[in-house]
């Protein structure tokens, strides 16, 4: 599971590290941070924290394996710029 | 003539059924009738004043009440309980709740809640196994009362047993939010002082005792804890004891019992959440916006002159925020008359929105899921003896004061 | 829409391509596909992988929550598109339509989106930025670097740099019992984002964190021991650092060099366009079939006199790509300007620095909220009588308000009081901005061009 918060909407009402505190963590009164690739034993209480969130900042992937095609279609190149 | 707008709120023959009225509010987003409260009934101008820095919850800055059937005026005898944070501006406001907060949830207690999922659990489990009867169950005494109350008790470190005692002061507390528009304001409200007192009374002697007898529960860590911030002197411990537990009491009740009337009114969505106990969770965020347990804000005053929606608000009046308007505001929400838990766009002011906003939401949020979960579950072929049920007289508060049901039988 | 005009056949069985596999270049292209475009999509990306999210690489990943090669992107939805990663564009052939890559192949496109974003400036002496230990912070391999150089235990870490990310990696060394030194060249840190009444705020905040903090000096040489790895610093003040790692945090570069040539308006200060996203060519004429979102782009910003901003913001890349996606596959009357007023946030010390629109505009700021003594506070920016930015420091809550603000272009100072405005607060001051002229390390936005509103130009050094 993949997740992103947009920590522009949020504005630290802390619902989510309430509900699913192994992925989401409080940093300070009002700050937050995240596990961006929660474990799949998490779901349950990640859907809580998503739904409950008061400004709908957390996107959960909509897709569940997204990669394979692009390691299908990707060359092997040389790396970077 | 007809009846006023204001007086068809508070109205108990409209109580069942409101939301016409806020409709006919919402055509004028900011509604005034001479000497009233400002009463603002749209979305967008609610969400908006509800992070206004201009917009007081201390009713020390109310200039005059007019005729605001609600409002509280400040109280200044000796023997009441100081404010507590619900009514208080920045900074005691952000001091008092960030101190609250040290001991219930993150940074500083992540686990507190999380960690009572087992018990809410049992609690629900205990309260199911015994309610008897199948065939005529008043589910608001046999369930959706007592499961809060068990649970803000364990919470707080309150012995169960003394909740008869506290029951009455409670009830007398939130009542004084539950204003008879026809009487005389002189009267309304008396007896809550004096249940705020006997109330927190009980609760000095509680802490006296946790103090000497520290347990894990939140009264006992805010008597003797010492942050950054200090330590609570005893009556903001007090008043703020107070607020939770009355918070405790009077809110969560509604939101199940609204939540299982609604759900007997929509039999399809029952039998989804039957089938899968996660839908759940889309459905207590769809219950917020759909029945809200707080209707409306009748606290906040303005420290200036505030222009909103084209209507001057003076600085110092009364202003109500109707909460459960806002969440039926078709310029927010499409079909807001429809309970859809499938709804993906669903930022509701059930809970409030800016630095008021509901302290127990998480908790409220996993009662009712448990709740919910369990009753859909377990009641066999569950159906509403009465439609409407009786409801409390409470506008602010809203939800019913019993609710008959029956079922063929309790699934173990 | 003509059943079979031009538009609908692009819409049909045209050709896209999106150069930057990062987070603007993959909502562009969820947008594209929610908006029913049906003909092929390609992403280009120079990085081995698929898109992922920056932001974590400072902090979560340096704290240890999270790996650097776990922060992929969420996808909104499926995309059915042609990824080409590990591959970067070097060439763009404008008359052929044409994008052409490092191994030599060459995509051709009908439309084009430009989202190559912005990469670490380098430590600029070459011989010592290959020291062993010395590192940039951009990518997700220089996050892996760092956490791991972080795990070690190292004597001492040195900060170049005190803008947001310098402060964020000073921030994580802190809070895993590092020690550290900040070096930074303006007279705060996060000066150049923020002013100095802020900037000051800053500074105690990383010095009551045990932060050895030293501004006003620049880092001169850097040291290595005889196996090539870094030992020590040398500042501008006479003073030495020793550090076994020195991380290198002074702002970033636009990626449009590979579009030098082109005939592009492509710079350093990135791609202008107009504020719908379209390109334009360095005529000053704008393209139709190509176009730019997020870091590497410049736009002309409605709320700010037309000003062109270029904003190396999260949510601007998330609101750029979606309007340049959308103007990309529509009519032109359909077309939508970019709009969204400019925020961001940072998390560090344990406090949550959030903005909305743009402080770097404003020569004056207020304390409407809150104290800069400690609990948190709002600093309103103003610019010639109106407020133009915000910022919080854990009063995130009350920045809807002053957002609403800011699009109403209202009166500055805020002239009514305010729930805890304290006495000295009413009296607006300079908000301390650095001279433009002189560098400093973290400006996230840049003032990059004329104001038609009132025909004076800001400058802003090409570094």
């Amino acid at each position: 599971m993949r997740i992103v918060v947009d920590l522009n909407r949020c504005q630290g009402y802390a619902q989510c590290a309430f509900l699913a505190p192994e992925v989401f963590v409080m940093h300070g009164e009002e700050g937050l941070l995240y596990d961006p690739e929660p474990d799949e034993a998490q779901r349950e209480k990640l859907a809580q924290a998503v739904a409950a969130c008061p400004v709908q900042a957390i996107l959960v992937d909509a897709v569940e394996t997204p990669d394979r095609r692009i390691r299908r279609s990707r060359r092997a190149h040389r790396p970077g710029r | 003539m007809t009846q006023s707008l204001l007086h068809q709120i508070l109205d108990p023959a409209n109580r069942a059924d409101p939301y016409p009225i806020y409709a006919e509010l919402r055509k004028t987003p900011v509604h005034h009738e001479e000497d009233g409260p400002f009463v603002v009934s749209t979305y967008y101008e609610i969400r908006s004043l509800l992070h206004d820095p201009r917009i007081s919850s201390d009713a020390h800055n109310l200039v005059s009440t007019g005729h605001d059937p609600l409002a509280e005026p400040a109280q200044e005898e000796q023997s009441e309980l100081p404010p507590s944070f619900l009514r208080l501006d920045p900074p005691e406001h952000d001091r008092l709740r960030r101190m609250t907060n040290r001991h219930f949830g993150p940074p500083h207690s992540p686990h507190r809640v999380d960690g009572m999922r087992g018990e809410l659990q049992g609690i629900v489990t205990g309260l199911i196994d015994g309610i008897g009867d199948p065939g005529r169950i008043d589910l608001v005494d046999q369930f959706s009362y007592p499961f809060p109350v068990t649970v803000i008790c364990r919470l707080l470190g309150v012995p169960r047993e003394d909740e008869a005692r506290f029951h009455g002061w409670a009830d007398a507390i939130a009542a004084s939010l539950d204003p008879d528009p026809d009487a005389d304001p002189a009267e309304r409200g008396k007896g809550a002082p004096d249940a705020r007192m006997q109330l927190g009374m009980y609760l000095a002697g509680l802490i006296e005792e946790r103090r000497k007898n520290p347990g894990d529960d939140m009264l006992s860590e805010l008597a003797s804890a010492k942050g950054p911030d200090g330590t609570l002197t005893t009556m903001e411990l007090l008043s703020t004891a107070a607020l939770l537990l009355i918070a405790g009491h009077e809110t969560t009740v509604n939101l199940v019992t609204n939540g299982m009337l609604t759900l007997l009114r929509n039999p399809d969505v029952l039998q989804r959440l039957r089938a899968d106990p996660r839908l759940a969770v889309p459905i207590v965020e769809e219950l917020l916006r759909f029945e809200p347990p707080v209707q409306l804000v009748p606290q906040r005053t303005p420290l200036a002159d505030i222009e909103v929606h084209g209507v001057t608000i003076p600085k110092g009046s009364s202003l109500w925020l109707v909460l459960a308007s806002g969440n039926r505001d078709p310029r927010r929400f499409e079909n807001p008359d429809r309970f859809d838990p499938d709804r993906r766009d669903i930022q509701h002011l059930g809970l409030g929105s800016g630095i008021h906003s509901c302290f127990g939401a998480p908790l409220a949020r996993l009662e009712a899921q448990f709740a919910l979960s369990e009753l859909a579950r377990r009641l066999e072929n569950p159906r509403l003896l009465e439609d409407p049920p009786p409801y409390r007289q409470n506008a602010v508060l809203r939800g019913p004061r019993h609710l008959s049901i029956a079922c063929d039988g309790i699934r173990p | 829409m003509n059943g079979d005009g031009p538009l609908h056949r692009l819409r049909r069985e045209g050709r896209i391509v999106v150069v930057g596999a990062s987070l603007a270049g993959l909502r562009a292209a969820e947008t594209l596909r929610d908006e029913g475009f049906a003909g092929s999509l390609t992403l280009i990306g120079d990085e081995p992988y698929e898109p992922y999210d920056r932001p974590p690489l400072s902090k979560q990943v340096l704290l240890g929550m999270a790996d650097a090669d776990r922060t992929a992107l969420p996808r909104r939805r499926a995309l059915d598109a042609t990824w080409r990663l590990g591959v970067a564009a070097t060439g763009l052939d404008m008359a052929a339509r044409r994008v052409r890559l490092a191994d030599g192949d060459e995509v051709p496109y009908d439309r084009l989106l430009i989202a190559t974003g912005v990469r670490a400036r380098p430590w600029p002496r070459e011989a010592e930025a290959a020291l062993d230990g010395v590192i940039c912070l951009r990518s997700r391999g220089d996050g892996a670097a760092l956490a791991r150089r972080l795990a070690e235990g190292p004597r001492r870490v040195l900060v170049i740099g005190a803008g947001f990310t310098g402060s964020e990696i000073a921030s994580a060394c802190r809070e895993r019992g590092v020690a550290v030194t900040v070096a930074e060249r303006g007279a705060a840190p996060l000066v150049g984002a923020l002013g100095g009444v802020v900037g000051a705020v800053a500074a105690e905040l990383q010095r009551a964190h045990g932060v050895d903090l030293r501004c006003g000096v620049m880092v001169t040489a850097l040291e290595g021991d005889a196996s090539g790895r870094v030992r020590a610093a040398q500042l501008s003040d006479g003073s030495t650092v020793e550090a076994d790692v020195v991380v290198v945090s002074l702002g970033a570069q636009r990626n449009t060099d590979w579009l030098a040539g082109s005939g592009l308006g492509a710079g350093p200060r990135g791609i202008a366009c107009d504020a719908g996203c379209r390109a334009f060519d360095i005529r000053g004429i704008v393209t139709d079939d190509i176009f730019a979102a997020g870091d590497v782009a410049r736009c002309p910003h409605p709320l700010f006199g037309y000003q062109f901003l270029s904003l190396e913001h999260w949510g601007n890349a998330v609101s750029q790509a979606r309007i340049a996606a959308h103007n990309m596959i529509s009519e032109s009357t359909d077309r939508l300007p970019h709009l969204a007023v400019p925020a961001f946030w940072s998390s560090q010390f344990g406090v949550s620095i959030k903005s909305v629109g743009v402080p770097t505009l404003g020569t004056e700021i207020v304390v409407p909220q809150g104290s800069l003594d400690g609990g948190g506070f709002v600093g309103v920016y103003g610019y010639q009588g109106r407020v133009v930015g915000a910022v919080s420091f854990d009063h995130a809550r009350w920045l809807p308000f002053y957002e609403e603000q800011i699009e109403k272009a209202a009166p500055f100072p805020p002239p009514f009081p305010t729930l805890d405005r304290r006495p000295d607060a009413q009296r607006p001051r300079d908000a301390d901005f650095p001279d433009p002229s002189v560098p400093t390390h973290g400006p996230t936005v840049t003032l990059s061009g004329y104001s038609p509103a009132d025909r004076r130009m800001t400058f802003t050094p090409a570094h």
